[in-house]
C-alpha cells in the first residue's frame, strides 16, 4: 500500500523553522527541477534537491533523515539557476543546522589516533564533525 | 447666502435611531440656514419637490441634504438643484445613514449627536461652495493608431468603419506585425497568413485610414482633443506608385543579409519586398546595407538599371508629416525574449537550438514544400524561456508559449509521426477557450509532455546534437536525452521601441515593463493620460483573440470620447490662487500626470490634463494651490465643525472617494458598529490631505486623525498613496517635536472589502484618543506655530 503523508500542525512548525533558519521563502518553489538538473552531486543523493524542497514545503521532518543535505557541496549551481530566486543550498544548510543543534556526536575526537590527527587537514576534520553529527 | 437643510428619515432607517426632528431644529439655528426640515423620504418625488419648491419660495442658494451616502443618491439631488436653476455643485450631503444611524444601533443619543455634527459639517462646507461650471471642450473625430500589428490593424479598421479619421503609423515597411510570421494559430489551427492577409488588405482600401508605413512617430504634444503629431517617413528609395514588385531588382541586387521576417534563417537582398503578402506590397531598399547608399558615388546601382518602371530613387529623403488628432491608440506590441540572455540554453552558440518563432517559419516553409532545413528525429521544446524566471528579470508568465508549443509540437508530430517530440514544462497553462482540449489533442498525437525545467544543455562537438539534462519532477528521476533540434519557447518582453512613445504621451509602466492601464479591472484599455488607449501586447503578454478584443475595446473607448463632438470634463480640478503663488515650481514634479507648468512666474494648470487628485497641494509651501470642490478653506471649515463642541477625543477620518468612503458605506450597510466619536470627511484622494490640514485639525482639538486611501495599485490616482504616506510621516515628526504622541495620526491604504479592518482601526484610534485624552492647550498652540513656520521652512 502506498504510504500516506499526514500533514499536521507539527508539519507547519517544521516548515516555519526551516524558513526562519534559511531565510528563504520555501513555499515559493514551484517544483520545476532546475536545481536537480544543475546539481553535480545528484548521483550520490537519495532524494533530489527539488524533492527535498517539496518535503520541506509539506513540513515532512523526514527531510532530516535524507542523505541529500549532507551530500550537498554548497556549490550554489542550484542557487544561480533557480528561476524563483531561491537559495536551495541555504535550505540544505538549515536542515543541517537543525540536526547539529541536537548535539549528538558520532565522531569522538579521542578515538582518532594521534598520528592521523596530526596528518588530517583541519578543514577535513571540521567537515567530518559536521557530517557525522546528528 | 440662504441655505436649506433637509434631514431624511429614510423610512425609519435613520429616524429609528436618530432624532431627526432634533437635528433639523438644531441645524436650523445655524448661520445662513433659512429653512431646515425633516421628511420621510427625501429621494421620493415628493421629497424632491419639497426642495425644488423651497429653492423658489425661499430663494435658496445652497442645499444640504442629510440622508444616505452621496455615492447612492448624490446624483438625484444634484439633478433637483439643476432643474431648479441652481448649480448642482451647490449641494452638500451629510451621510447620516451609512456613516451614522446604521453604525450606532441602540445608541440614539450618540447617533443624534453625531448626525447633528455631520449635518453641521455639511453646512460649514456648503457656505464655501462655489458653482462649478461643467467644463466641455470640442472634440473631433481624428485618431492616431501607433503600430500596425494585428492590434493596430483591428483598432484602425474598427475606427475607420465607424467613420473616424484614422492615421495608422507603422515603423517597418509593412503592416502585419508578428502575426504575419506565424504558421497557424492555436487552438483552431487556422493558417495565420490566410486569416490576417485580408484584414491587412482592408487597411489601405478603407477610405478613412491614412496608412503610413516605414514611418515613426517622432513627437506628440498636446492633450485629448488636440494631440499635435509629427511623423517621420523614412525613405524607401523606391517609388511605391511605380513599383510592381516584379522582382527583377531583387534578382540583380548583390547584397544578401539575414531576413528579419524569416527570423534570420534565410537571406534577403538589400532591395526587397518585406514578405509575400506585405502591405504595401512594394520594394524597399535597406539603406544600412545597400552598396550605393552606404558607399555613395556611382557604386552598384544595378537595381536602378534593371527596373523596367523607373521606380528606384536613390535621392529619396526622410519626410516629415504633421497632423492633429483627438485621441491616440498605442499598439506598439512586444519583442520576443532575447534567448542569448539565457546562456545555459546555448542559443546563438549551438546550431541546433532555435526559438519558437524560428520554428514557426520552418513550419511555414515546410508546409509550402520549400523546407529551410530538414526537421528530423528527436525534437525538444523548452518552456518558460525568458518567462517566470527571475534570473533574467522576468517574473511574469507570457501566456502564449504553452499553447504555441502545444501547437508546433503536434503539427510536427502529426505531419511526420516518426518524429519524437518532447515538451519540457514547469506548469502547463491552457486557460483559454478550447485550449485544454487542444493540449489533449497534442497528447493524443503522441507529443510527450515532461514536467521539469531543463537545467543544462550540452552540444556534441561532432554531431552537433544537443543533450538536455532535466529532472522529471513527477517521477523524481533525472533524465538525460539527446535531441536533434531544441526549440526554446521564448516569451514576450516589453519592446524598447515603445519607450519614446510612452515618454511623449506620459504613460506609466507596470513592474513587468509593459505599459500600465488606468485601472486593472474597470479601465483595462485606458491610460492615465486622458484620450490615450492601449491595445494588444504593449499592455502585457496576450494571445491573438485577447489582442483583437482589446483593440476593439480601445477603439470603442476612443469613440466614446469623440462621438459627441463635445467632451465633458470633471469640474474637480486643481486651481491656483495667483496672488499667493511665488512660482517656486515645487508643484511641477509633484503632479503625477504632468499637468503643471510654470508660466510667467506663476503656476499654470492644464485643466484638460488635471485628474483632480489634489496630490500637488501638499507640495505647495504657500497654500497657493487648491482644488475645486474640496478647497483648503472648505476642508478646514468641515474640520472645525466636526470638532466644535467636542472634548478633544474626536477622531477625524479622511476617506478617499474611490475606496475608503465606499468602504465606510459598506461597513454601514453591513450594520457594523463602531465608536461614535468618529467623523468621516470625504476627499478625492488620501494625497489631497495636506500635513498642514492634519496639524490644523490637531490644533483645533482633534484627538486622532486617520487618512484612508486606495491601495496604490488599485488607486485611480498615481502617487496619491505615496504622498499620503509622506504627509503622515511629516505630521508624525511634527507631533513628536511638540511632544504629542505620533500614534495619534495614522495613514492606511485600504481596499473596499476590508470592513472589519476599517472598524478595528477606527475603534483603535478612538480608544487611543480616549486613553491619551485631549491634546493640551499649550501644545495645540505650539502646533499652530509649527504649521506657520516649521512646516513651510522644511519644504524649502
Amino acid at each position: 500500500m502506498a504510504e500516506t503523508v499526514v500533514i499536521t500542525v507539527k508539519s507547519e512548525a517544521f516548515l516555519k523553522k526551516i524558513v526562519a533558519l534559511s531565510a528563504e521563502a520555501i513555499t515559493v518553489c514551484d517544483q520545476c527541477g532546475t536545481c536537480s538538473g544543475s546539481c553535480p552531486m545528484i548521483a550520490e543523493m537519495d532524494v533530489t534537491p527539488s524533492q527535498l524542497m517539496r518535503m520541506v514545503q509539506l513540513g515532512q521532518s523526514e527531510a532530516l533523515d535524507t542523505k541529500t543535505m549532507w551530500v550537498c557541496a554548497s556549490c550554489f549551481a542550484c542557487t544561480v539557476r533557480c528561476p524563483r530566486g531561491l537559495d536551495v543550498s541555504k535550505v540544505a544548510e538549515a536542515l543541517r543546522q537543525v540536526t547539529l543543534r541536537r548535539s549528538v556526536d558520532h565522531l569522538d575526537i579521542r578515538n582518532i589516533p594521534d598520528d592521523e590527527l596530526a596528518e588530517l587537514p583541519q578543514i577535513a576534520l571540521v567537515s567530518a564533525f559536521r557530517k557525522l553529527t546528528g | 447666502m440662504r441655505i436649506g437643510v433637509y434631514v431624511c428619515h429614510c423610512g425609519g432607517n435613520i429616524s429609528e435611531v436618530v432624532d431627526v426632528e432634533k437635528v433639523a431644529k438644531a441645524v436650523g439655528e445655524q448661520g445662513n440656514v433659512v429653512i431646515s426640515r425633516d421628511y420621510g423620504h427625501m429621494c421620493s418625488d415628493v421629497g424632491q419637490k419639497l426642495i425644488a419648491d423651497d429653492i423658489k419660495e425661499h430663494e435658496l442658494d445652497r442645499v444640504v441634504v442629510a440622508a444616505c451616502s452621496p455615492q447612492f443618491q448624490g446624483g438625484t439631488f444634484m439633478r433637483v438643484l439643476e432643474t431648479s436653476g441652481l448649480n448642482p455643485h451647490l449641494l452638500e450631503m451629510a451621510n447620516i445613514r451609512e456613516h451614522c444611524s446604521w453604525t450606532l444601533p441602540g445608541s440614539p443619543k450618540e447617533a443624534t449627536e453625531k448626525a447633528e455634527s455631520l449635518t453641521s459639517m455639511a453646512v460649514a462646507k456648503a457656505r464655501l461652495d462655489e458653482p462649478l461650471e461643467k467644463r466641455t471642450m470640442p472634440i473631433g473625430k481624428r485618431v492616431l493608431v501607433i503600430g500596425g500589428g494585428i492590434a493596430g490593424i483591428q483598432a484602425a479598421l474598427d475606427l475607420g468603419d465607424a467613420g473616424f479619421e484614422v492615421h495608422l503609423v507603422e515603423r517597418t515597411p509593412s503592416i502585419g506585425g508578428k502575426m504575419a510570421q506565424l504558421s497557424r494559430t492555436f487552438p483552431t489551427e487556422d493558417c495565420s497568413a490566410c486569416i490576417l492577409s485580408p484584414k491587412m488588405a482592408d487597411v489601405p482600401a478603407n477610405p478613412n485610414i491614412d496608412l503610413l508605413t516605414n514611418s515613426e512617430v517622432t513627437a506628440i504634444e498636446g492633450h485629448l482633443g488636440s494631440f499635435d503629431v509629427t511623423v517621420t517617413k523614412k525613405p524607401r528609395y523606391v517609388d511605391p506608385d511605380k513599383c510592381t514588385a516584379c522582382g527583377l531588382c531583387e534578382e540583380k541586387c548583390p547584397v544578401s543579409v539575414p531576413d528579419e521576417f524569416e527570423e534570420g534563417l534565410i537571406e534577403r537582398k538589400a532591395i526587397h519586398v518585406p514578405f509575400g503578402f506585405s502591405v504595401p506590397n512594394k520594394n524597399v531598399i535597406d539603406e544600412s546595407v545597400c552598396l550605393r547608399l552606404t558607399k555613395g558615388g556611382d557604386v552598384c546601382g544595378l537595381c536602378e538599371k534593371i527596373c523596367p518602371h523607373d521606380a528606384i530613387d536613390f535621392g529619396d529623403r526622410p519626410e516629415t508629416e504633421q497632423f492633429t488628432v483627438d485621441t491616440v491608440i498605442v499598439a506598439t506590441g512586444y519583442d520576443i525574449f532575447d534567448a542569448t540572455k539565457k546562456t545555459v540554453y546555448g542559443f546563438g552558440r549551438f546550431e541546433n537550438v532555435i526559438t519558437g518563432l524560428q520554428m514557426e517559419r520552418m513550419v511555414v516553409h515546410g508546409a509550402e514544400g520549400t523546407p529551410i532545413r530538414p526537421i528530423k528525429g528527436r525534437i525538444a521544446f523548452i518552456q518558460c524561456v525568458g518567462s517566470r524566471d527571475e534570473q533574467v528579470g522576468n517574473e511574469y508568465c507570457s501566456r502564449v508559449c504553452c499553447m504555441y508549443a502545444s501547437k508546433l509540437s503536434q503539427l510536427l508530430k502529426r505531419s511526420d509521426p516518426s518524429r519524437d517530440v518532447y515538451v519540457f514544462y514547469t506548469d502547463l497553462r491552457s486557460f483559454g477557450k478550447g485550449f485544454e482540449e487542444y493540449y489533449k489533442r497534442g497528447q493524443e498525437a503522441g507529443v510527450k509532455f515532461v514536467r521539469g525545467r531543463p537545467a543544462e544543455l550540452r552540444e556534441d562537438p561532432v554531431t552537433k546534437r544537443v543533450t538536455i539534462k532535466v529532472e522529471d519532477t513527477l517521477s523524481r528521476q533525472m533524465i538525460e536525452s539527446e535531441f536533434d533540434l531544441v526549440v526554446l519557447s521564448v516569451g514576450m518582453t516589453a519592446s524598447a521601441q515603445t519607450d519614446p512613445i510612452a515618454e511623449m504621451l506620459k504613460l506609466t509602466k507596470s513592474p513587468d515593463g509593459f505599459l500600465q492601464e488606468a485601472h486593472p479591472k474597470f479601465k483595462p484599455v485606458d491610460t492615465l493620460t486622458e484620450g490615450v488607449f492601449l491595445a494588444g501586447t504593449v499592455q502585457g503578454p496576450k494571445d491573438i483573440p485577447d489582442t483583437v478584443t482589446q483593440a476593439s475595446a480601445a477603439a470603442a473607448r476612443a469613440i466614446r470620447l469623440m462621438n459627441q463632438g463635445e467632451y465633458t470634463l470633471d469640474p474637480v480640478v486643481a486651481f491656483v490662487h495667483e496672488e499667493a503663488c511665488d512660482g517656486c515650481g515645487l508643484c511641477v514634479p509633484a503632479c503625477p500626470v504632468k499637468a503643471i507648468a510654470i508660466s510667467g512666474g506663476v503656476t499654470e494648470i492644464s485643466e484638460s490634463s488635471c485628474t483632480g487628485c489634489g496630490v500637488c497641494i501638499s507640495a505647495c509651501p504657500t497654500e497657493a494651490l487648491d482644488l475645486k470642490g474640496y478647497t483648503n478653506a472648505q476642508l478646514l471649515e468641515e474640520v472645525r465643525a466636526a470638532l466644535s463642541g467636542g472634548d478633544g477625543t474626536t477622531v477625524l477620518v479622511f476617506a478617499d472617494d474611490m475606496t475608503v468612503y465606499r468602504l465606510a458605506d459598506n461597513v454601514g450597510t453591513a450594520r457594523m458598529a463602531y465608536a461614535p466619536n468618529s467623523r468621516i470627511i470625504r476627499v478625492p484622494s488620501g494625497g489631497r490631505v495636506t500635513p498642514r490640514l492634519i496639524l490644523e485639525a490637531f490644533s483645533l482639538g482633534a484627538g486622532a486623525v486617520l487618512i484612508g486611501d486606495s491601495e496604490e495599485k488599485s488607486s485611480p490616482f498615481v502617487g496619491s498613496a505615496a504622498t499620503m504616506k509622506e504627509n503622515v510621516a511629516a505630521v508624525k515628526s511634527a507631533l513628536e517635536t511638540e511632544g504629542i504622541d505620533p500614534e495619534r495620526v495614522l495613514g492606511l491604504e485600504l481596499v473596499t472589502v476590508m470592513m472589519a479592518g476599517f472598524v478595528g482601526r477606527v475603534n483603535g484610534l478612538c480608544a487611543l484618543a480616549n486613553k491619551l485624552g485631549a491634546v493640551p492647550e499649550d501644545k495645540r498652540k505650539a502646533l499652530v506655530e509649527h504649521v506657520n513656520d516649521k512646516l513651510l521652512s522644511n519644504k524649502r
